[in-house]
């Protein structure tokens, strides 16, 4: 009984151990843990002038603008919003209110111009009535603002 | 409690046991799978932004549910396995392990066949994907300590300590949507709010999950099985070289 005790006391506290040591290194990573920046994190953090990252966020509400392959909007996360400037195809899912994450660098007069456009789907998941119905109620709700 | 789960942990009851769920194991799995895909893929409607896309959902969404759980019964058991000495836990844990690396590889692939076609890209490094791959590759190393020792009490222990230290893992996967920002979407059916999720699109996802907890069980119990022969033939050859 006491061996048994005693190894279940090792299992536990090794569990423990590995657990502390896990969340330190994951909170000391958790800059290059994120996959993007928010419009809100530029400003809070700004990166300088042709690094790459990725920026991510909804494409504002009436900001796309198509001309031949090229492509720009403005990605917003509701409090700031960046213009991004792109040449290439978009995925399907691409369109105004819809979450995007872009990768590229910044210009000097603060436009993104990205190299690569990715769109981002949300949790909700339902069939296009019911989405109707929920517009024409008016409980539609635009997507999480992360 | 614990009397009872000693009866559980000896092999000669536990063969007769799930000898006698494995057939109903069997015929359930079959039931519900039917049922599950014809739901998901033929009875469900389309997505009002994803399209027929949302199908793919169905087949991915409880790989990885089955991924994750499997790895934390693996862990659960083989905790027991190195503390309490169970005959049957290092094995029951060791039979698990390649359905479980089977699921987390159907979710990884059906992941990335999703996100093609929907964020425009296979793969990318976030911090769910990268997490999920790890669990696949946690899989494949239990697999390949189990296959390096030959003393097989050996195994069992190295084994079982890798599976405990890689347990850190699961509740990463799981809130790694919440914790960093990531393409993945957030959790959708278990959340504080409720399910986030149309009910004609839950009930198939639902159903599915069922059919493959079942089909586990029934996989698993055949391996289980063969693992407990297949230790019960080595000790008789040892026992007849020794004559």
């Amino acid at each position: 009984m006491t061996r048994k005790r005693r190894r279940l006391y090792i299992v536990l506290s090794g569990m423990a151990v590995l657990a502390v040591a896990a969340s330190l290194v994951l909170m000391s990573f958790e800059d290059s843990l994120v996959f993007f920046r928010s419009p809100s994190d530029l400003v809070e953090k700004p990166v300088p002038v042709g690094r790459n990252f990725r920026l991510g966020g909804l494409v504002e509400e009436g900001s796309v603008v198509k001309d031949g392959v090229e492509i720009s909007f403005r990605v917003t996360d509701l409090v700031e919003s960046v213009s991004v400037r792109y040449r290439g195809l978009v995925p399907d899912l691409f369109r105004e209110g819809q979450g995007v994450v872009t990768e590229g660098q910044l210009t000097e007069d603060g436009t993104f111009v990205a190299s690569s456009v990715l769109a981002k789907h949300d949790e909700n998941y339902m069939p296009p009535e019911v989405a109707e119905s929920l517009k024409a109620a008016g409980q539609w709700q635009p997507e999480d603002k992360k | 409690m614990a009397v009872d789960l000693h009866k559980f942990a000896n092999p000669a009851r536990f063969l007769r046991i799930t000898s006698a769920i494995f057939p109903w194991a069997a015929i359930v799995t079959v039931l519900l799978l039917a049922v599950g895909l014809y739901l998901a893929l033929f009875a469900s409607p389309e997505d009002y932004q994803q399209g027929a896309t949302v199908r793919i959902m169905f087949v991915h969404v409880p790989a990885a549910w089955m991924a994750m759980s499997i790895y934390v019964m693996m862990a659960i058991s083989s905790a027991t396995g190195l503390i309490w000495k169970h005959p049957v836990a290092d094995l029951s844990a060791k039979a698990a392990a390649p359905i479980g690396a089977c699921f987390t590889f159907l979710a990884l692939v059906t992941g990335s066949l999703w996100g093609q076609p929907m964020w425009g890209t296979f793969w990318v490094w976030d911090a769910r994907l990268t997490s999920m791959l790890i669990l696949f590759f946690l899989y494949l190393g239990y697999m390949a300590i189990w296959g390096s020792f030959d003393d097989q009490s050996k195994a069992g222990k190295a084994a079982a300590i890798l599976v405990l230290i890689g347990a850190i893992n699961v509740p990463i996967i799981k809130f790694s949507v919440d914790w960093w920002n990531t393409l993945h979407q957030p959790a959708s059916v278990a959340t504080m709010d409720g399910p986030k999720i149309h009910s004609s699109i839950l009930t198939p996802l639902l159903v599915m999950g069922l059919a493959y907890t079942s089909l586990f069980l029934t996989i698993f119990i055949i391996r289980v099985k063969a693992e407990i022969l297949g230790r019960r033939l080595r000790i008789l050859r040892l026992a007849h070289v020794e004559d």
